[in-house]
């Protein structure tokens, strides 16, 4: 069975509290930055509202604002806000929509190549109260522009939260955009994460999303190519354990000519939890000359963990390349004994076992502070097995 | 060194060895032939610990402990050493990544210090000398993508790495060219010594020719029905594993 947050978030019994003045101050999420951060442009939102003096900006050329101030760029925002909505009709989108209050955009000049990555924290505080937060963000990336963009998710205190936020992404002609988006919450934290990302000219875009923890997770990724010549990747990596739930849902859209893509998602489930893949390619009629793949394998490692996936392909082109297919399986006993032959202990060959089976996900992050990052996240998890 | 009593082993149900008997003794060759189907490859399997086999009856002592009662890991870290017939790829996984590891728990088992990085190196490269051993191999992802050959070089590389008192060969030759098999059989013959011992088992003689046993012991329907010294390899070799089956199914019959 599928559990879908809003069943949470009608739950008569829970308080939710919107932004209720709750104070977030640099010392409570101090802990929470990532590595790198010294040469990183950082963006906070504190409950779903992007907060400028939380924020730190250093690379120039970046600009960042309030999307309600944002008027100089009305004309982008009013083209480009909420075209996600074409892909995503269901309510917790249009939940986002109607009550997002200080969103953020972001726009990087054409020509500007961000030395620096923006991290992004989503901060959800439930310390007095449950929190519902619901970050907005509209991104635009000018052409022959380049950005790194890395999200984590945060939760503060024990209380139960739901953040259910949606990230427009705009590439524009030869623009580059790296996402990269780190999920490792509190048990009682759930997420809806939706990234749309838009390919309105011939460009790179790309994609990896990391896991670990929480307590559901729905991650919407979606890309859209709108140009011929495009290129994007999509790759993920979900480990879970206790009773998470992580739902990778994803849309690679194939609608002009002569676009490649890559999609690959790998999974290791333990315990009681729960995944879900389910991923769509789309080759519209005039997409010719499409090269499509995706894949997604996962290792089950207890009897109640239990995996759905759907890899789909609808193709209305007749000259692509398309392929797609998924696997479920145990841990290989074949060679967990190979490697206890060579003296290594079970626990420590299994470990070896599922780092070998994550580490072409993670060789996929090209930052490297937060591959080292990931890196070591997975490798206490893959420890604590 | 290894001695063998009375074993009786299977597989889901069905017993497959009906009383081994076999005594090794530290600086011997033996090998084992046997048509297919004989219990070979369940010797080799039970002998290194393989999960899904079930030893029903008799004993295995390894240098005076009992091998039954061992984990795999622990077999390997008292010395014993199994070259698979199908070696296993681990994608994700380098070589020499895995052979470090396996190296360091190996001597922490026998109660030496871990090698640190520059001496696992310089060690390392000793033994690539020593084998002929391409660095190429080493950087790859375990046996990943590796030919027959490289992968059989491979097992004999981990072997000289691990420096095992006893190891057993289950079908080093089977899928190899004759060049192959010549490059395998001398990384083995330098490894020889007089503390250490070599169970060969395989289907041919060819392999024989470049591993010289001390003793060729032949196995047919789970059990050891004939041993002799080389010469009953080249005998085998000429006259097929029939002349065996018929003394065998003769007996039976009387």
């Amino acid at each position: 069975m599928e559990i879908y947050p809003h069943q949470l978030l009608f739950n008569k019994d829970t308080q939710w509290n919107l932004d209720g003045g709750s104070v977030v101050g640099v010392a409570d999420i101090e802990r929470y930055r990532l590595p790198g951060h010294e040469k990183a442009n950082e963006l906070v939102f504190v409950n779903g509202r992007f907060d400028l003096n939380l924020s730190k900006f250093i690379s120039p050329g970046l600009q960042v604002l309030a999307l309600e101030n944002a008027s100089e760029h009305s004309e982008l925002i009013e083209k480009h806000f909420g075209h996600s909505a074409e892909y995503l009709k269901d309510g917790m989108h249009a939940l986002n929509t109607a009550l997002m209050q200080g969103g953020a955009f972001v726009y990087v000049p054409a020509g500007v190549e961000l030395a620096h990555p923006v991290y992004v924290y989503h901060v959800t505080d439930a310390r007095a109260h449950d929190a519902l937060a619901l970050p907005r963000s509209l991104v635009f990336v000018g052409k022959n522009a380049q950005l790194q963009w890395v999200e984590n998710f945060v939760t503060l205190g024990s209380g139960s939260s739901l953040t259910n936020q949606v990230t427009e992404v705009v590439v524009d002609t030869d623009a580059r955009f790296y996402h990269y988006k780190l999920q490792q919450d509190s048990k009682e934290a759930s997420l809806v994460s939706s990234t749309h990302i838009r390919q309105i000219g011939k460009s790179f875009a790309y994609a990896v999303t990391i896991s670990l923890d929480g307590h559901i997770v729905r991650n919407n990724t979606h890309m859209v190519m709108e140009a011929e010549y495009c290129e994007s990747h999509m790759y993920g990596i979900y480990l879970l354990q206790g009773k998470t739930h992580v739902d990778n849902h994803t849309i690679v859209d194939n609608v002009k000519p002569n676009c490649y893509s890559n999609e690959l998602y790998k999974g290791v489930i333990g315990d009681e939890a729960t995944g879900v893949f389910n991923g769509k390619i789309f080759v519209r009629q005039d997409a010719q000359k499409t090269n499509a793949y995706q894949s997604n394998k996962n290792i089950l490692l207890s009897e109640g963990a239990s995996m759905n996936t759907k890899p789909q392909l609808e193709i209305f082109a007749d000259d692509v390349k398309c392929s797609h297919g998924c696997t479920i399986g145990r841990l290989d006993e074949e060679g967990l004994f190979y490697l206890q032959s060579r003296g290594i202990p079970e626990k420590q060959a299994k470990s070896l076992l599922l780092h070998g089976f994550t580490s072409d996900i993670l060789e996929k992050i090209q930052l490297d502070p937060i591959r080292e990052y990931a890196e070591e996240s997975i490798h206490r998890r893959l420890e604590m097995l | 060194m290894l001695k063998i009593e009375n074993l009786q082993a299977g597989i889901e149900g069905k017993q497959i060895l009906k009383g081994i008997n076999l005594d090794i003794k530290p600086g011997e060759v033996h090998a084992i032939m046997g048509p297919n189907g004989s219990g070979k490859s369940t010797l080799a399997s039970v002998l290194a610990g393989r999960e899904n086999y079930e030893v029903t009856g008799g004993s295995v002592t390894f240098d005076g402990k009992d091998l039954l009662e061992l984990a795999p890991e622990e077999r390997a870290g008292e010395g014993l050493f199994l070259a698979f017939q199908y070696p296993v790829e681990i994608p994700g996984l380098s070589t020499t990544n895995f052979i470090k590891t396996a190296v360091n728990e190996v001597r922490k088992y026998r109660g030496q210090e871990a090698l640190d990085a520059v001496g696992f190196l310089k060690y390392m490269k000793e033994k690539m000398a020593m084998m002929n051993m391409d660095q190429s191999l080493l950087s790859r992802p375990l046996n990943e993508g590796f030919s027959g050959g490289e992968k059989k070089r491979n097992e004999i590389f981990q072997m000289a790495m691990l420096e095992p008192k006893l190891s057993i060969l289950d079908e080093t030759d089977s899928g190899l060219d004759i060049d192959a098999i010549r490059i395998v059989s001398n990384g083995v013959n330098k490894l020889r010594g007089k503390n250490n011992s070599v169970l060969v088992i395989t289907h041919y003689q060819r392999l024989l020719d470049y591993i010289v046993p001390d003793f060729v012991h032949v196995l047919y329907k789970g059990r050891i029905v004939k041993s002799g010294t080389k010469e009953l390899a080249l005998e085998l070799e000429e006259r097929g594993y029939d002349f065996i089956k018929n003394e065998v199914n003769v007996g039976e019959e009387a």
